[in-house]
């Protein structure tokens, strides 16, 4: 399909089919973000008339002090951590998925990973606020199950972050090692199983490696906007809940301060690029 | 058919009139929501006695609401502000001079709310008092057997991971500098109010932010003593019949004025001043205390209409209570950076 596109001449016969998205990128990405950027590098905002000049301040603001670039470790700290317990959780899900159930039993399952994505993620986190207190279900449920008493309160801790994001990420994990999984041809793993090799090395040296692309898609769909997040960890976090993302929340909401606002997200926004970049070629070679 | 004709374009007339002073009778109010100026009574009742139309609209703090009113020029007709924030209104040319003639009840506003150099500039009147409050501690009820009195409680090790603060960094500052023993509109000594929540910040459970998360957490018996607003206090009591009481500390507590202003640009000024009237009428406010529970009103009469032993009334109207509060001064943009900064700082230690 695409070479005939191209050996009809070019990306004209294409432009009407991509326009409307285009456009649409343009309007309602591309303006605001652009605006952004200027805003960064401003003094004042230009509203009700106030002066303002260009300025490097914000972005020296955030090396004067060690303030944002613990914060900035902290939540690349946490978009680690996460990822690593959706790959760890998501890809076994993802196997039994593609590999193992089949017909009924596989759109069932599919349905309750979907089943997040359907919720509003406020809601899904305040559920984990009564789930996760002390005296909340978790805590009654498990004393009333246990005979011996055990205290449960996950509530404004740092694993309550991590539960609290790792379940709302969780799916874009299973979604994506399914995808992959699904495609690896039957084959290849009988051949695997005929010549000798075991279950645990046939998911090592075959699985694993046919299915890289995708643990390596579902990372990035989960790394990116976790090392951001501010609603999760302010609502499950308490007093250990102030990360990256907090502080650039704080700066549009609390002080109005959007040029430092947008200069911190800038900050990140080329922090996380960098990893990426830095991460490419080690990924590239793995797969 | 002639008179059919004629009733006809009577009523097309009658229609027309209607829906003319339907529309010049819209009145957009802005406030916090759940804030008395959008109770379904109240809005009815003032509907109904005056034939305004009210449409609410809200912000969830005061740098939003001054953004609303920066961006939504003449759509806004009356606005409420908290008294510190007015100055920076007015320079800001976003309110407009009110004429209190208009107003019945303001005669009854106490003088100095009614004068406070915040509200008033050049010798016009340009936000009508409407409430004061306090932002004190409160307790819960079942963690104590008699009310503490003293604000140090919240430095108790028996209550360790059972405090609350407000998650504000204007808020957090000026309670360091209450538990400091300073002046919370001239910070003197800020090392001390550092040290004083760097201390506090392993007591702490958690940062609330809404009047829900405060509620919340006492229902569910996890907190024992926070930061709470006098008014939220008390409707935590009335409304809720949660086990709150509020303690308004020796050592003093921040008390803050909010106020309504009229908008530059509003194009229903007489609406907005009847408004404004209506809110503080002894007759809403006295209602509006016993319904829902509120902070105390700054008209005088509206007050003396509460029952004798009504916590406003009772207890914020306490002379002794009136020499301990300190009432919150605007504070400039470069102070709230500052305060911002520290309480950040404060917060990442803390982890």
């Amino acid at each position: 399909m695409a070479t005939s596109i191209r050996g009809r001449g070019g990306i004209g016969p294409a432009l009407p089919l991509l326009t409307p998205a285009y456009l649409w990128l343009v309007v309602a990405i591309f303006l605001p973000l652009s605006a952004m950027a200027l805003f960064s590098f401003m003094t004042e905002l230009p509203m009700s008339g106030r002066d303002w000049s260009l300025t490097l301040e914000h972005y020296a603001a955030f090396f004067s002090s060690g303030l944002y670039v613990t914060l900035l470790w902290a939540s690349i700290r946490l978009g680690l951590e996460v990822t690593l317990w959706c790959a760890i959780i998501g890809f076994p899900a993802a196997y039994v998925l593609a590999r193992v159930l089949k017909g009924r039993a596989r759109e069932a399952i599919f349905l309750l990973v979907i089943l997040p994505f359907w919720s509003n993620g406020l809601v899904r986190i305040f559920s984990w606020a009564m789930v996760l207190r002390e005296g909340g279900l978790l805590d009654t449920t498990l004393n009333a199950i246990l005979p011996f008493r055990i205290d449960i309160d996950l509530m404004y801790s740092y694993p309550a972050v991590i539960i609290g994001l790792v379940h709302s990420y969780v799916p874009y994990m299973v979604l994506t090692c399914y995808l992959t999984l699904q495609a690896i041809d039957n084959a290849l793993i009988e051949a695997a199983r005929s010549l000798g090799a075991s279950r645990l090395q046939t998911l090592r040296r075959v699985v694993l490696p046919l299915a890289m692309p995708g643990l390596l898609a579902g990372s990035v769909l989960i790394f990116v906007p976790v090392v951001g997040s501010f609603m999760e960890p302010r609502i499950l976090g308490g007093r250990t809940g102030t990360f990256y993302g907090t502080v650039i929340e704080d700066q549009f909401v609390a002080v109005f301060n959007w040029p430092l606002g947008a200069a911190l997200s800038f900050i990140l926004l080329a922090v996380v690029l960098v990893i990426l970049s830095l991460s490419a070629p080690i990924l590239r070679r793995v797969q | 058919m002639t008179n059919l004709l004629g009733k006809l374009a009577a009523q097309a007339v009658l229609l027309s009139v209607c829906t003319v002073s339907v529309h010049a009778a819209e009145l957009h109010v802005l406030n916090w929501k759940g804030y008395g100026a959008d109770e379904p009574w109240a809005v009815e009742a003032f509907e109904k006695a005056t034939g305004h139309k009210v449409v609410n609209d809200f912000f969830n703090s005061e740098q939003e609401m001054l953004t609303k009113l920066r961006t939504n020029p003449g759509l806004y007709d009356v606005v409420m502000i908290n008294a510190a924030f007015t100055g920076q209104a007015l320079a800001e040319s976003l309110i407009q001079p009110i004429d209190t003639a208009k107003i019945p009840n303001y005669a009854d506003i106490s003088g100095e709310k009614a004068n406070s150099p915040m509200l008033n500039q050049d010798g016009k009147v340009y936000g009508v008092p409407w409430v004061w409050g306090l932002t004190a501690i409160a307790v819960n009820d079942k963690s104590f057997e008699t009310s503490p009195t003293s604000i140090s409680v919240m430095w108790d090790e028996a209550h360790k991971g059972r405090v609350v603060i407000r998650d504000d960094a204007v808020e957090a500052i000026q309670f360091g500098a209450i538990a400091s023993g300073q002046n919370i509109n001239d910070i003197k000594d800020m090392d001390a109010v550092k040290e004083k929540l760097t201390s506090l910040m392993p007591q702490i459970r958690t940062f609330w932010s809404s009047e829900n998360d405060w509620n919340q957490m006492v229902a569910s018996n996890q907190i024992d003593i926070g930061t709470y607003w006098s008014g939220s206090a008390d409707r935590a009591k009335t409304q809720f019949n949660l086990p709150v009481s509020l303690v308004i500390p020796e050592e003093g507590a921040v008390a803050w004025l909010d106020a309504f202003s009229i908008p530059v640009g509003s194009d229903n000024v007489e609406g907005a001043e009847a408004f404004i009237n209506y809110m503080i009428d002894p007759e809403f406010y006295v209602e509006w205390v016993t319904k829902v529970g509120a902070p105390v009103s700054a008209n005088e009469k509206a007050v003396a209409a509460l029952p004798e032993d009504a916590f406003n009334r009772a207890v914020m109207g306490d002379p002794k209570v009136a020499d301990r509060i300190q009432f919150q001064a605007p504070i400039t943009d470069e102070q709230r950076k500052e305060y911002l900064a520290i309480w950040q700082e404060l917060k990442v230690g803390a982890q």
